[in-house]
């Protein structure tokens, strides 16, 4: 088994309910407490095992070079790409932004809007937690043993009891899904809710991480990577699902997927009005008052 | 990544202690000779208290030290734990070969040279753990870099060499030419190998804002990080120190850590001016102490670029 999620961003609101679902979860969870320090004071800091990030997502304009034009960066990306034709069975790659920009798209928001002649652009929210990696870095360089991958499903957890707090996994995480408990000094990271998934006593359709559940759009999808059948793999291949920053070799496991491509919404266009029309707009107005 | 302050104590001093055990045990296995016993114990003693110095102040950065015992466990896979593994396992091949030398009354056996090698090999085998741990780490490319391990390497060895050479000067009130000729040669290709580092750290490359969230076609900029206090990730990746002062920090580096103790050394050798190569001494330590701050000040995780950074 290889579970993990997968995130949509096309539906994602940004609303953080994710978030709190699961510092709620866990902090009563076998990772538990996760504590925070200063919590209703004017700096508050705590442990969260899943931060929600807003980014503009736009179509380059001609004079920008695009930061990612390092040579070993697109073999990298090249790279997952044909990983992910491969595990598609061969359906189409879908990167929106691809398409795009190679003008093979008509519709999609990045492009120039004609209306105005900017740039189009997208508000992306993007929840992050732990990938589950296949690669884990921060198992490996944990000097305790208290980090490890389970062999049987691919989480990644910590043994709180094993911890000694050195900040070094932290370090070997490219995603920053470790935080570190000052109370209790030891290392915390989603478990993708280890406590819940496999608990038998919840009815079936609870037995799904807590961020999951807690999702007002659906946009986070939990499952088994390794069954083709499963929602995850069939989102992955349909959306063309993609992991962050292929280029370090961590191979994550969870997926995101690109925004839909969604018709232009045409600029609102100024339309002469008859004299009549107005009129009666602005007796409406004087008698609305 | 914030310079902390034990580890950059740890690094630097227990370098120093490391090569100054490897040069005072080097040097009797070159000469065959041992010299006055007590000044060997002194030496030695000098040694071994900075790199435990060292040492003890890299568990203080540890939020829960009670578990650190466990550090020696995964040898197989961590470099910290190797690096714990052969620090520990220094001491007793180091203190039985001050043993049997004393014993001996200064003779120096087919054994105890063994042993004196065996020693050699841990104390040059902890440092380049110590350079690993950083080397090893790919979310940051100033430090996943060919060159760092070797630099902690250089570093440890030269500083070796400058206070071997100081304490050889005051104890025996003469300068050892191999270790003080060595010392110049190593602080030529520290200098060389920490420019060709900068240089290469200065390219544009590695990840993006784009890889990092998949939107590598497109132009991205953070609109929101999600919090409005700071995180543990900003307080521990987030550190900006601003571009002139690590330059300005580059040169003062340069100065303290290279062309001051060379020109104070080669002043000691050619007039004879002893108390010159305590400055040295002191001017290399301070010089290796921005070396590591800068170490730091200038690696940038890749978690920044889910904080604002365009490029890592």
């Amino acid at each position: 088994m290889k579970l993990g999620l997968v995130i949509d961003l096309d539906t994602c609101v940004g609303c953080h309910a994710c978030a709190t679902a699961c510092k709620q979860w866990n902090t009563s969870g076998t990772i538990g407490p996760l504590s925070d320090q200063n919590p209703y004071g004017k700096n508050p800091i705590g442990s969260w095992l899943n931060r929600i990030r807003t980014y503009e997502v736009k179509e380059p304009s001609a004079d920008q070079k695009l930061p990612s034009a390092d040579p070993k960066l697109s073999k990298a990306d090249q790279r997952t790409a044909s990983d992910n034709q491969e595990s598609s069975c061969g359906s189409q790659q879908f990167d929106l932004y691809a398409l795009a920009t190679k003008g093979e798209s008509t519709l999609s928001f990045a492009g120039i809007n004609s209306a105005t002649g900017a740039p189009a652009s997208k508000t992306v929210h993007m929840p992050m937690s732990c990938m589950q990696c296949e690669d884990a870095d921060c198992v490996t360089v944990c000097p305790t043993g208290a980090s490890y991958k389970r062999a049987e499903d691919g989480i990644v957890l910590i043994d709180q009891d094993k911890c000694m707090g050195c900040n070094l996994c932290s370090w070997a995480c490219p995603y920053g899904a470790r935080e570190l408990d000052e109370e209790q000094g030891v290392m915390k990271k989603c478990t993708l809710c280890v406590d819940r998934i496999y608990d038998e006593k919840l009815p079936e359709s609870e037995r799904q991480p807590a961020c999951v559940l807690s999702c007002p759009t659906s946009s986070r999808v939990f499952g088994d990577f390794d069954d083709p059948s499963s929602d995850v793999s069939r989102l992955t291949i349909e959306r063309g699902g993609k992991g962050l920053m292929p280029e370090l070799g961590y191979k994550p496991t969870n997926r995101y997927l690109p925004p839909r491509e969604t018709a232009q919404v045409p600029a609102m266009a100024k339309t002469k009005q008859p004299a009549l029309s107005k009129l009666k707009k602005w007796a409406n107005r004087v008698i609305a008052r | 990544m914030k310079p902390a302050f034990s580890v950059l104590f740890f690094t630097v001093t227990s370098g120093i202690g490391y090569g100054l055990l490897m040069w005072l045990v080097a040097m009797q296995l070159i000469s065959g000779q041992v010299g006055e016993l007590q000044n060997f114990l002194m030496v030695g003693f000098i040694g071994l208290t900075l790199a435990t110095l060292g040492l003890l102040s890299s568990t203080l950065h540890l939020a829960n030290p009670k578990n650190a015992w466990r550090a020696f466990s995964r040898f197989r896979t961590s470099w910290l734990s190797r690096e714990g593994v052969f620090s520990l396992l220094y001491y007793p091949v180091i203190l039985i070969y001050a043993y049997v030398l004393y014993a001996n009354g200064g003779e120096l056996t087919l054994v105890l040279k063994v042993i004196g090698a065996v020693s050699l090999l841990i104390a040059l085998a902890t440092v380049i753990c110590t350079g690993m741990i950083y080397a090893s780490l790919k979310p940051i490319r100033q430090w996943h870099n060919p060159l760092v391990t070797p630099l902690y390497l250089l570093f440890s060895v030269t500083s070796g060499a400058l206070a071997y050479t100081m304490l050889s000067l005051a104890l025996e009130a003469s300068l050892s030419p191999l270790a003080t000729s060595a010392f110049v040669i190593l602080l030529f290709i520290s200098l060389l190998m920490k420019i060709i580092y900068f240089k290469s750290i200065g390219k544009p490359e590695g990840s993006t804002i784009g890889s990092a969230t998949g939107f590598t076609q497109a132009q991205v900029r953070l609109l929101d990080a999600g919090h409005n206090a700071d995180t543990f990730l900003t307080k521990e990746f987030v550190f900006d120190a601003g571009a002139m002062k690590l330059l300005r920090l580059r040169w003062l580096m340069i100065i303290l850590l290279f062309i001051v103790p060379l020109l104070l050394v080669v002043a000691t050798y050619m007039f004879d001016v002893a108390p010159a190569v305590y400055f040295a001494m002191v001017s290399l330590y301070f010089g290796l102490f921005i070396e590591r701050w800068l170490f730091f000040a200038e690696a940038r995780h890749v978690v920044r670029l889910y904080h604002g950074d365009q490029r890592a």
